[in-house]
């Protein structure tokens, strides 16, 4: 039987979920974005969403992390249902969760230490010796306890990235999530984001959502992929089942080919008509 | 079809007074939600200090200076003007009771929306740009207690402190081309302005003034940041509709606070 054909008998279903997605739809105003999602992200596991731009991955990110409502269906995350959590609720369950921005979103005004440090300060009441310690920790666990007096404007891309995955690292979430975490690296960095994704979720027993559409990088450390198109999952499985996928837009996608179920041309009229050729076109 | 045309410019104005009302809602309870998570800006108070540094410190420059030449300038037209009735003495009253009473709050507050107001535009139209605003909310942390309404404070603190000391460089201002340039007796120009100033109609009034003003420009200036689209384009637009928008609403709550204070004064 084929991995990537969907049915609900498919979906595999581990002992514990993390985070549970059913039936979900979600629309801006009248436009449809995602349209009967099922998703299913057991604990412990690094699980990414691939797709093409616009397909409705950080929406489904944004839903998980409850800065969108859905408009039907339910997003669960730890057995609580988002919609039934009030504004308080939400908050509480956030200081659970981290995620990291497509481009860091660190805080501009303060410097890298005080990035990190920023949620130990919102949400404890620790010593600044601890905090200090803490933040040293999470910042040589990226790799970057010696920049820890920079500001952002003098960081690279990549030491941005990382100094925002130690800033949501800080309280040691039990759900992390990537936006886009590999946009724009160059290929040493991103591999050693790629590398800390893993490890981290490893080391801290967390759970991780990769939204990204860098299939290389991420293939080599996630464990399981939903791959989206125009708002619905059209296929999942294990890196190698989707390396080995025929559905078309799946290999497509995984080896770059430029032509396929996804044209390389936008829907238009037809070419002579544009370039005003009427008799042309009329013959 | 001159009744399809009527009926497009109908549709277009209430579409327009629609937004509007709503944008008015929408401003009203961004201000009210500011006021509820006012509270970590006092308990918190450093966050309050470091954004009065940036909205009313870093400001000072501007306000001393223009407070100097408004006041000079004054100095010299009430001169000549003043002169012309042989009251040249009551040059120190004209000139207090100007800057006391008016252009102290206002200028000082065109000069706050300008330099303050569109700083901190820029500043949280870029951080929602960026993302930073919703990295707060992702780590559970209320953007509006956290930097809305530091901000706020700062503003309505800073302001009535800055045209405080706008009207005091302008009064010396005027006593610099006043006494010192021209030769108008001191000891006149100090004992009828001391005599003409009184404390509550006069200060007190002008410090109420300046407050209301501070609430205005920052709360718009606030709003207009947070609620610019996140791109280069909206920004800018952002910015620019602050200064215009604070501008006008200075002026308008200037005659409106006029009226009401200095009726039959």
């Amino acid at each position: 039987m084929c991995a990537f054909q969907r049915s609900k008998e498919q979906i595999p279903v581990p002992a514990e979920n993390l985070v549970e997605i059913g039936d979900l739809n979600f629309a801006y105003a009248n436009r449809p974005i995602l349209k009967g999602i099922n998703m299913r992200f057991p604990r412990g596991k690094v699980i990414a969403i691939m797709g093409l731009s616009g397909c409705g991955k950080t929406t489904t990110l944004r839903l998980i992390g409850g800065a969108l409502k859905a408009t039907t269906g339910s997003v669960r995350v730890a057995g609580q249902d988002l919609r039934e959590l009030d504004s308080d609720g939400l908050y509480d369950m956030r200081r659970k969760m981290g995620m990291l921005f497509q481009f860091g979103a660190l805080f501009t005004d303060l410097s890298v230490y005080e990035n990190v440090a920023f949620q130990m300060r919102e949400h404890t009441d620790l010593p600044e010796s601890m905090i200090r310690d803490l933040v040293m920790m999470k910042l040589h666990a990226v790799g970057l306890r010696g920049a820890h007096k920079l500001m952002p404007s003098e960081l690279s891309g990549g030491m941005a990235r990382r100094v925002a995955l130690a800033r949501a690292i800080a309280l040691d979430p039990m759900l992390m999530m990537y936006d886009e975490p590999f946009a724009g690296l160059d290929p040493i960095s991103l591999s050693v984001i790629g590398n800390l994704i893993r490890h981290l979720n490893d080391a801290l027993g967390a759970t991780s959502i990769v939204v990204t559409h860098d299939i290389q990088e991420s293939l080599k450390i996630v464990d399981y992929v939903y791959f989206m198109a125009d708002g619905v999952v059209v296929a999942e499985g294990t890196a190698e089942e989707i390396k080995a996928s025929p559905l078309p837009f799946v290999h497509q996608f995984v080896w770059g080919e430029i032509d396929g179920p996804v044209s390389f041309h936008y829907p238009s009229p037809p070419y002579p008509k544009d370039l005003l050729l009427e008799t042309s076109y009329a013959a | 079809m001159p009744h399809r045309k009527v009926g497009f410019g109908l549709g277009s104005i209430g579409s327009t007074v629609v937004n509007g009302v709503w944008r008015l809602g929408y401003a009203s309870r961004f201000f009210l939600r500011t006021l509820l998570g006012s509270g970590m800006s006092f308990r918190r108070f450093h966050l309050t200090i470091r954004e009065i540094y940036f909205s009313g410190v870093m400001s000072l420059i501007i306000i001393l200076v223009s407070g100097l030449f408004v006041g000079m300038v004054l100095g010299l037209q009430g001169y000549e003007t003043l002169q012309k009735y042989g009251s040249e003495s009551a040059l120190g009253t004209l000139v207090a009771l100007s800057l006391v009473r008016e252009l102290g709050p206002v200028l000082a507050a065109l000069l706050f929306a300008s330099r303050a107001g569109s700083a901190i535009t820029a500043e949280i139209g870029l951080m929602k740009a960026t993302e930073q605003l919703a990295a707060m909310e992702m780590m559970a942390v209320d953007p509006i207690s956290r930097v809305v309404a530091p901000r706020f404070w700062a503003g309505v603190i800073s302001m009535p402190l800055l045209a405080a000391m706008f009207s005091a460089i302008g009064v010396f201002g005027g006593y610099l081309v006043g006494v010192v340039l021209i030769g108008v007796d001191e000891g006149s120009f100090w004992s009828q302005m001391q005599a003409a100033v009184d404390f509550r109609q006069d200060i007190v009034n002008g410090v109420f003034k300046s407050i209301v003003f501070g609430v205005a420009v920052t709360a718009i200036a606030l709003f207009e940041g947070y609620d610019a689209p996140p791109t280069a384009e909206g920004v800018s637009h952002a910015t620019t509709r602050t200064v215009v928008t604070s501008a006008l609403a200075i002026l308008a709550l200037d005659f409106i606070l006029t009226a009401f204070m200095f009726r039959g004064v």
